[in-house]
């Protein structure tokens, strides 16, 4: 009995060594690196890099090891391939990043078939999270943005009326379409709806705005590309002196990055827009948060939502890695244990919706200001607290099924 | 002043500033195009190279717009005739797939560079307070910023008409354009007019490429994301045509801003629907030759 | 042709031996000409090798091999005809929203069958547009052809609610192959389907290359003045040879959906007409391996650069064009034959001494 007991106990040192033995995990990271958004695919990449350097020690005795490939143009085709590829040649056993939404969709049936979880740190198009089990994602959509700002534009900013104005591809119908929702409930009136052209080339502003102010509304609601549009819209607003016809600029937070908000002058200030982050936002999270980035990329290298929630993207694979104990033989399980996560990043407190695998966090209405240090900055003006994605809550369209 | 008119005027107004912005940028490529017959798509890599030297200018040394935008074209200007007398002067012979394939090559060449240099994230410029702003003339205010790019570009389409119509120079280039086998003969030294006028129209490119940053913002893919607006406005122009590449920026930027306009629901259409329209009925564009 | 060659020797009857042995050596070397060649199966034992040596990476294979048949497309009417145009991405994309919207809207998911409508659809599409604008040459046809693919993109992107957009139609879901080859992870099916396609439709290709309409066309490119003084319709043969070249670009652009089994509207992108061509003139132009050499080159070491710096490898491709305009050329293909030429004469000298 005795030896039998400690063969026993010898058997259960060998399965407990077995479960602690250390695994490298293979994270494969999809984001444009070239072309006409590349200062995007640089955002991601930064958060990543970073997270993944001071976290590193947190899931020990487990490493991952990153690849990273180019997410190229948002045709969805070459982000599939290289997807493809980093799965079937470079067995990662994660994918994340994914700035376009083409990319997510296309790679939707590719993740499925393959049972990878796919950790989505952008791609904001509402019901992308539905095609796949195995897809979580930790940005938005663009309905967190857009609905809340429907009511906030019609209650708190006075907005009776407004104007829409959208890069004409689908984030920009999708997020206009969450406005209109919105601002229509409580009474809103939309004027006008006026696509941007495509979000290929930047495409002079003027004569949109011009036709907008000669109809005056009382805002004018604005979804963009947060790439080079987004200078581009401060621009030909403050040119053609809108805000002193009395025209407010609102929009979601993709109008100021904060990359690019000090380029933007004087004419962004007064700017009223929805979102999840901004450099200003304060909370412990984080100002480590910024710290750490401008000692690792420089005092004049600023994160923006984007690199929000890219961080804490990498945060949730690490907190599942660790929950899993580094096992990635089975992606379901995997993305189970993501669903539910909870954790503090530079956003605040969020997390994973488990029904619909989004994420659910604090929007916040914020004003951009002349700082004290006369940097432009924002002022955060009102929160709604651990707002879902109200496309699948309110079952529209796609996201319905 | 009836609605409507007011319309019209701001309509005019606001195309005839992003036409000057057309002219400047595509005149030099049109006129290498029609002396030389080579297709030098890194015309917009030219452009964005004199952006980013404005940026540098304005932002690194604090030195004021306007004269950042003149060192810019100077410098471009002059760093375009090593391309032209090392890389693009061996190909004037060659097919032009063959000066499509170097000059794309150069294009992406210069879209790294850039990145490697400046990164990824748009640039803009601090423009002067006199730029800044808009002039009412009571019934309507208009931006500063285009009220400059109108005059500006019409003193560079004086100069140019005088350079081109009244110079002995002018006269040169425009017999060369005709028949450069000819010009030849009588003793001109097309290969120099050509280096000439190369340089000329690379340093408008780089003026053209500082104005935009204003407009579009600058990132390194500036360097082809609008080379098919130039290329439009060439042919439509009609090949080595000063009258013509005026006519055809005025035609583009007014009607593009109209159908902006009136009709944004299909914004994209009109550029391209008065491309076909045009050269159906006159392919060798408003006036080039046939 | 037999019959030409007795009459033409019977009116002019042999006089000298040695003329008549150059006459010989002529008739022999055209009918040499579009014989099969041992070295024309190396590009395909290449394809096979690639199958079986690099079974991970068949996903990027199956893409490479949907750009190799694009650039035969466009190397139909740029190489052989003289068509230069900017809007060849027209064809693809409307092969690829054929199928796409066949699938996603009609149900017709059978893939075989998908490529037939996708060449009939887009020929007819050549054939409309040839007939509008093949009137023009030169920077006017770039330009208009260039124009028509946007307007298709405005278009699309205007009916959004049918073509889905930027956002494209997702999640399409195509028949196993031949009713019995499932799509796998790991792109198998997908790349060997793409190969016999390939292959199938180079075979066309090389027939009506090398037959009296193929020469025909190099005629017009070479002597439109001449073609058209000897009576040959011109403009004919060439909306015949764009309406077939648009045809295949349309089975390339179908291929192109079902391997990936999405599509969006940027199919119609100008930088898709321009980066096939410039993956031709790259490969050689109107010599048909110059399509399979350039998008070969061209792609395997873009994906090369790409990984070693997925930020700056646009400087990698770039610095490849400018060589490869300085230094070879006729294209890669051109230094492949320049270097066959220079061994062959070493080997003679062997011999000799």
């Amino acid at each position: 009995m005795k030896i039998l007991g400690w063969a026993g106990a010898a058997a259960l040192a060998v399965t407990l060594g077995a479960t602690a033995q250390a695994e490298n995990i293979k994270i494969g990271v999809v984001a444009p690196f070239s072309g006409a958004n590349a200062d995007l695919g640089q955002q991601i990449d930064k958060a990543f890099d970073l997270y993944v350097k001071l976290h590193a020690k947190d899931i020990a005795p487990h490493t991952v090891q990153i690849i990273k490939r180019d997410e190229g143009p948002p045709t969805g085709a070459n982000a599939k391939t290289v997807a493809t590829e980093l799965i079937t040649n470079d067995k990662v056993q994660i994918l994340a990043g994914f700035a376009f939404s083409p990319s997510a969709i296309a790679l939707a049936p590719v993740v499925t078939q393959a049972k990878i979880p796919m950790v989505i740190a952008n791609a904001g198009t509402a019901w992308i999270t539905n095609l796949s089990p195995y897809i979580a994602r930790l940005s938005f959509s663009m309905w967190h943005h857009g609905y809340p700002m429907g009511a906030y534009a019609f209650d708190k900013i006075g907005c009776k009326s407004a104007a829409l104005a959208y890069t004409d591809f689908p984030p920009g119908k999708d997020s206009t379409e969450a406005f209109k929702t919105g601002f229509e409930k409580v009474g809103g009136k939309v004027t006008e709806s006026i696509p941007l052209g495509s979000p290929v080339q930047v495409p002079d502003f003027t004569p949109f705005f011009q036709r907008i102010k000669d109809s005056k509304p009382d805002c004018m609601y604005v979804f963009i590309p947060s790439g080079a549009h987004a200078t581009g819209v401060t621009k030909a607003y403050g040119e053609l002196g809108m805000r002193k016809a009395g025209i407010k600029l609102i929009g979601p937070m993709d109008l100021i990055p904060d990359n690019k908000l000090q380029d933007m002058g004087d004419a962004a200030i007064g700017t009223i827009v929805m979102g999840n982050y901004a450099v200003d936002l304060e909370n412990a999270e984080n100002k480590a948060f910024n710290e750490a980035w401008h000692k690792e990329y420089g005092k004049d290298s600023y994160p923006d939502f984007m690199s929000a929630a890219s961080w804490d993207t990498m945060h949730a694979i690490f907190d599942t890695i660790k929950k899993v104990n580094g096992d990635l033989s089975d992606g379901g399980k995997f993305i189970d244990a993501m669903k539910g996560w909870t954790g503090k990043g530079p956003r605040g407190t969020v997390s994973i919706d488990a029904s619909t695998r989004d994420i659910v966090q604090d929007e916040h209405a914020m004003e951009v200001i002349r700082k004290a240090d006369g940097k432009l900055g924002i002022k955060v003006l009102g929160t709604t607290k651990a707002v879902k994605d109200e496309c699948k809550e309110l079952k529209i369209g796609r996201c319905g099924s | 002043m009836p609605q409507f008119a007011i319309i019209a005027v701001s309509i005019l107004f606001d195309g005839l500033a992003y036409a000057m912005f057309l002219f400047i940028t595509s005149v030099g490529l049109s006129v290498t195009m029609g002396l030389m017959g080579f297709v030098n798509l890194a015309h917009g890599a030219f452009a964005m190279a004199g952006g980013y030297i404005v940026v540098s200018l304005t932002r690194n040394l604090g030195i004021g717009f306007a004269p950042s935008l003149a060192i810019a074209a100077v410098v471009v200007g002059a760093v375009s005739v090593v391309f032209e007398r090392g890389l693009y002067r061996r190909l004037y012979k060659a097919t032009d797939l063959e000066q499509v394939l170097l000059t794309i090559g150069l294009a992406f060449m210069a879209i790294a560079t850039a990145t490697y240099l400046y990164g990824p994230i748009p640039k803009s410029v601090p423009l002067p307070n006199w730029l800044q702003g808009d002039i009412s003339l009571g019934f309507r205010a208009f931006p500063t910023y285009r009220a400059f790019l109108i005059v500006l570009g019409v003193a560079l389409i004086s100069v140019l008409w005088y350079g081109f119509e009244k110079t002995n120079i002018g006269a040169k280039i425009r017999a060369a354009v005709d028949n450069r086998r000819m010009a030849e003969s009588v003793g001109i030294n097309v290969d120099l007019l050509f280096t000439l006028t190369f340089a000329l129209g690379s340093a408008l490119a780089a003026l053209g490429g500082g104005l935009a940053i204003q407009l579009f913002g600058l990132s390194p893919s500036f360097a082809v994301l609008y080379l098919v607006l130039f290329l439009i406005v060439v042919a439509v122009g009609g090949l080595g045509s000063l009258k013509g590449t005026l006519l055809a920026a005025l035609v583009i930027g007014v009607i593009d801003t109209a159908g902006k306009y009136l009709y944004a629901e299909a914004g994209g259409f009109f550029i391209y629907a008065i491309t076909v329209i045009v050269l159906l009925i006159k392919p060798a564009g408003f006036y080039g030759r046939e | 042709m037999a019959a030409n060659d007795t009459t033409a020797a019977a009116m002019t009857p042999p006089r000298d031996p040695a003329a008549t042995a150059a006459r010989d050596r002529a008739a022999e070397y055209l009918v040499s000409r579009h014989r099969y060649r041992w070295a024309e199966a190396l590009p395909w034992l290449a394809c096979i090798a690639v199958f079986f040596l690099f079974p991970d990476r068949l996903t990027f294979g199956s893409q490479v091999l949907v750009m190799v048949l694009f650039a035969l497309s466009l190397d139909l009417i740029l190489g052989y005809a003289g068509i230069v145009t900017l809007g060849h991405a027209a064809f693809f994309g409307i092969g690829a929203y054929t199928v796409g919207l066949g699938a996603a809207k009609f149900g017709w998911t059978e893939p075989v069958s998908g490529l037939f409508a996708a060449f009939v659809v887009a020929s007819f599409g050549g054939f409309i547009s040839g007939w509008f604008l093949l009137r023009y040459r030169g920077l006017t046809l770039l330009m208009l052809t260039l124009a028509t693919a946007i307007m298709m993109q405005e278009a699309g992107n205007l009916r959004s609610d049918l073509s889905g957009g930027y956002d494209g139609l997702p999640g399409l879901v195509f028949d196993p192959l031949l009713g019995r080859f499932d799509y796998d992870l790991y792109g198998h099916t997908n790349y060997a389907y793409a190969l016999v396609v390939l292959a199938v439709v180079f075979y066309f290709v090389r027939r009506i290359v090398y037959s009296p309409f193929g020469q025909a066309l190099t005629g017009i490119r070479e002597n439109v003045r001449r073609m058209h003084a000897i009576g040959s319709p011109v403009h004919w043969r060439l909306v015949t040879v764009y309406t077939i070249a648009a045809g295949i670009a349309g089975i390339a652009g179908a291929l192109f959906t079902q391997t990936n089994a999405y599509v969006t509207l940027t199919v119609f992108d100008f930088e898709n007409s321009a980066k096939v061509m410039v993956m031709l003139i790259l490969g050689g132009t109107g010599r048909l391996y110059g399509a399979f050499l350039g998008a070969a080159v061209y792609m395997v070491l873009e994906d090369y650069f790409s990984k070693l710096s997925p930020t700056f490898w646009q400087f990698g491709i770039g610095l490849l064009l400018v060589l490869a305009v300085l230094f070879a050329r006729r294209g890669v293909l051109g230094l492949v034959e320049q270097a066959g030429v220079y061994f062959a004469k070493n080997k003679n000298k062997g011999a000799k001494s």
